[in-house]
């Protein structure tokens, strides 16, 4: 579905996406961009300023909203994305030795992604799995009870 | 496909009947939870029951049910047997075999799955003592059904006071029903219910709305994840009652978006409960019409807090608005708006199934019901319990939560989040209700309860949630955005042992100024764990400063670590766990650290097991 380079930005998914709602206002901002999102992985800026051509939602607005929530991205996306826990229960059963492992395995750091596309790596404030602590999400799936072997373990399984 | 919409009271009893009887046809039921216990590998256990019982043609006579939470966490993947109500924890597909033989042909537990206290078998869940002090009013059905099917919910009395309400009562009777119960907000701030949907209600407008905020921020609770998960048909039946109890046609579900399970069962319910005709017009022929939409939160923690919800739900930055006016009486879009939490609704279907009177027999005077914690942290059984209002702290840690892991010391529980504050182990024996934890610097919060032993720094944890609100100040208001950072400047320098004396007294002062002049909740309590482990460690803070030394041993900066020459067996596991290559020895001889190299991780402290890893 998605689709990483300017050049291949097809409009058509978005258009679809803001035929969608019915007559789309500001008040629908935020569920439309996450299906945007949804759609490319991330918010190219050049889809942002066609829907707002046709939606009138002024493009600085959409600008604010996407810079204010940690969960919308102006920039390409891995394919998997990483979240690591960094709760309360993670922190005190050893999360910080976790977020360091994922570092060192994908040679990235917090908010980076993968020279290959392949993986984000970013922290959450917490995923609300306490009782897996330390914890992480791959996408929609979760990983608990984490050791620094285990990351490497995980992590190799999406690495092929 | 035929109408399956439900149009009287008398309808749904028929359909409850009829659901009840079809269950009769099974003779035991498999319960899997589906939700938390996923991450280890529920989902194969669930198809290995379902392969096996096929191939033994037994499908017809035994159900598999995916449930939600069933609470004890540490214990996952935990699988529930009906009839014989045998629990069995970390189950693997390749014990789903004998299940099969010794339980569902037999009868018999299989002991080495089961629970156990001190050596005695305790196959039947009501023997657990994770359970035994427990009242699971509000978590009745988590865990007991299957939450994509509202069959199951119906089949459990869900939506029978809706319907009662809705036919027999006026929206103020509804009203006096939970203001005379003592139910006050779940959130945190423990608001009267009642009061403010009256309020709600009193408000001029047209159009009023409903919202339920799932916006279940605070690191470490996870409750409201469970109910959204395991029992979505009670919240909607608790937002039905709260919608026309205030005259709102419409309502708003504002979930998480890292709770994705909880999105899709919400969904699901809302679909199913559409059907069945108990949203949408005309609910079961009153003339009441009331939908609910979801929307999902895109990751801001200050979306948590009401009038930042609403800004939200508008398509704004989350950023909160000055109170008043409050949302009651200009809310979403400028109209009546009544914003409660998840635990909240769930706990209205209970007060008008059973009465005001049954609902404030439980609890304490100033806090009616019960409350759901979730328990995590230091503690050996993790999960999700439901206790009365007052219920000792106590008892939640050791007699529930089955105490601290490798005996060592209770330090401290912290209750409500970035919001709230540590709860020293002289207070063990305080009756935890809404008033009495904030009478000692805490909070009740929303209900995450994590426990921290000897090893953890108390000072880390303030520091720690410094570090949240700072990342979650919206940046609105001065004292939240520029204060919290000054603050947590000095609780990082105390972690690295380069404080003075004098900024503890400064770090006092400037909680003060942000508390006070704060525009929303985010900031005006964002001082609340710095200032509780003040009170109760300042000494610990003391020695961070003026010894330079973490009494806990966890502030990287102030500690080094080292192996004891009497002690060390030269067994070699901590060479092996060190990630960074850091320790040198050869096998059954004396193994030393390069301090060089040493990251301080601690892997090699957990995993020594003659105590020869020293931490100074």
């Amino acid at each position: 579905m998605s689709c990483r380079q300017s050049a291949c930005m097809d409009m058509t998914l978005a258009e679809k996406i803001v035929d969608s709602f019915d007559h789309p206002t500001t008040d629908d901002l935020i569920p439309l961009l996450q299906k945007i999102q949804d759609a490319y992985g991330y918010l190219p800026p050049d889809v942002l300023m066609n829907v707002s051509k046709r939606t009138h939602i002024p493009a600085s607005r959409m600008y604010g909203v996407a810079t204010f929530y940690e969960q919308f991205h102006l920039e390409p996306r891995g394919r998997f994305t990483i979240r690591c826990c960094r709760g309360t229960a993670c922190h005190v059963k050893g999360g910080q030795q976790i977020i360091h492992a994922i570092k060192q395995a994908l040679a990235v750091e917090e908010g980076e992604t993968t020279p290959d596309m392949r993986f984000t790596f970013e922290t959450v404030a917490c995923l609300g799995t306490c009782f897996l602590a330390p914890a992480m999400m791959i996408n929609n799936d979760y990983y608990g009870h984490l050791t620094s072997e285990r990351v490497k373990t995980v992590l190799a399984e999406y690495k092929t | 496909m035929p109408d399956k919409k439900i149009r009287s009271i008398d309808n749904l009893e028929r359909l409850r009947t009829r659901i009840l009887e079809e269950g009769k046809k099974y003779k035991s039921r498999v319960l899997v939870c589906m939700t938390g216990c996923r991450a280890l590998g529920a989902a194969n256990v669930v198809q290995a029951f379902r392969e096996k019982l096929t191939a033994a043609s037994l499908d017809s006579e035994i159900a598999v049910v995916e449930t939600g939470c069933i609470g004890l966490c540490a214990r996952a993947p935990v699988v529930l047997i009906e009839p014989y109500r045998y629990l069995y924890g970390g189950v693997q597909v390749t014990d789903v075999d004998e299940i099969v033989q010794t339980t569902l042909r037999k009868g018999q537990p299989v002991t080495r799955l089961t629970m156990s206290e001190n050596g005695t078998v305790l196959p039947h869940i009501t023997d657990v003592p994770f359970y035994q002090k427990q009242q699971r009013l509000v978590l009745e059905h988590c865990g007991r059904i299957d939450p994509k099917r509202i069959e199951d919910a119906i089949a459990g009395g869900t939506y029978l006071a809706a319907a009662n309400a809705l036919t027999s009562k006026t929206p103020d009777e509804v009203i006096d029903e939970v203001a005379n119960s003592g139910l006050r907000g779940r959130g945190g701030a423990g608001f009267p219910t009642g009061l403010k949907w009256r309020f709600c209600r009193k408000s001029p407008g047209d159009q009023k709305y409903l919202i339920c905020n799932a916006d279940e921020g605070d690191p470490g609770a996870f409750m409201d994840r469970a109910l959204l998960e395991g029992d979505p048909h009670r919240i909607i039946e608790g937002m039905i009652l709260a919608a026309y109890a205030i005259g709102a046609s419409h309502g708003f579900v504002y979930v998480r978006a890292e709770y994705p399970i909880a999105v899709e069962h919400v969904g699901i319910a809302l679909n199913q409960a559409r059907t069945f005709g108990l949203l949408g017009n005309d609910i079961l022929g009153s003339g009441f019409d009331f939908d609910i939409e979801v929307r999902m939160g895109a990751g801001a923690f200050v979306c948590g807090e009401e009038t930042a919800l609403i800004a939200s739900l508008e398509g704004k930055r989350g950023m909160p608005t000055p109170r008043p006016p409050f949302p009651a009486e200009k809310g979403y879009k400028g109209q009546p708006t009544n914003i409660n939490n998840v635990e909240t609704f769930a706990n209205v279907p209970l007060i008008l199934k059973n009465g005001a009177q049954w609902y404030k027999s439980h609890g304490t005077q100033g806090s009616a019901g019960t409350k759901i914690f979730a328990l995590a942290g230091k503690v050996n059984n993790t999960g999700l319990v439901e206790v009365p209002m007052g219920t000792t702290l106590r008892e939640l840690v050791f007699d529930i939560g089955g105490g601290i892991p490798k005996k060592r010391r209770f330090k401290a529980a912290q209750m409500g989040g970035p919001s709230g504050g540590c709860v020293p182990a002289q207070f063990l024996d305080l009756p935890v209700d809404y008033d009495s934890v904030k009478d000692i610097g805490a909070i009740m919060g929303s209900g995450g309860l994590i426990i921290m032993d000897e090893n953890t720094c108390i000072v880390d944890i303030a520091r720690f949630f410094l570090q949240f609100v700072q990342s979650e100040s919206c940046g609105k208001c001065t004292p939240c955005r520029i204060g919290t950072k000054q603050m947590l400047n000095i609780l990082q320098a105390i972690c690295k042992g380069e404080a003075k004396i004098q900024d503890l007294d400064r770090l006092e002062v400037l909680a003060g100024h942000i508390q006070k002049a704060s525009l929303c909740g985010l900031g005006q309590t964002a001082p609340n764990p710095v200032l509780s482990t003040l009170r109760y460690f300042r000494d610990e803070y003391e020695a961070h400063i003026s010894e330079k030394r973490c009494p806990a041993g966890e502030c990287k900066a102030l500690v080094t670590y080292s192996i004891d020459t009497d002690k060390c067996t030269g067994c070699a596991a901590c060479k092996k766990k060190c990630p960074v290559e850091a320790i040198s020895g050869k096998v059954k001889k004396l193994h030393t650290i390069d301090q060089a190299k040493c990251v301080k991780c601690g892997a090699c402290y957990e995993v020594c097991r003659f105590d020869a890893v020293t931490i100074k």
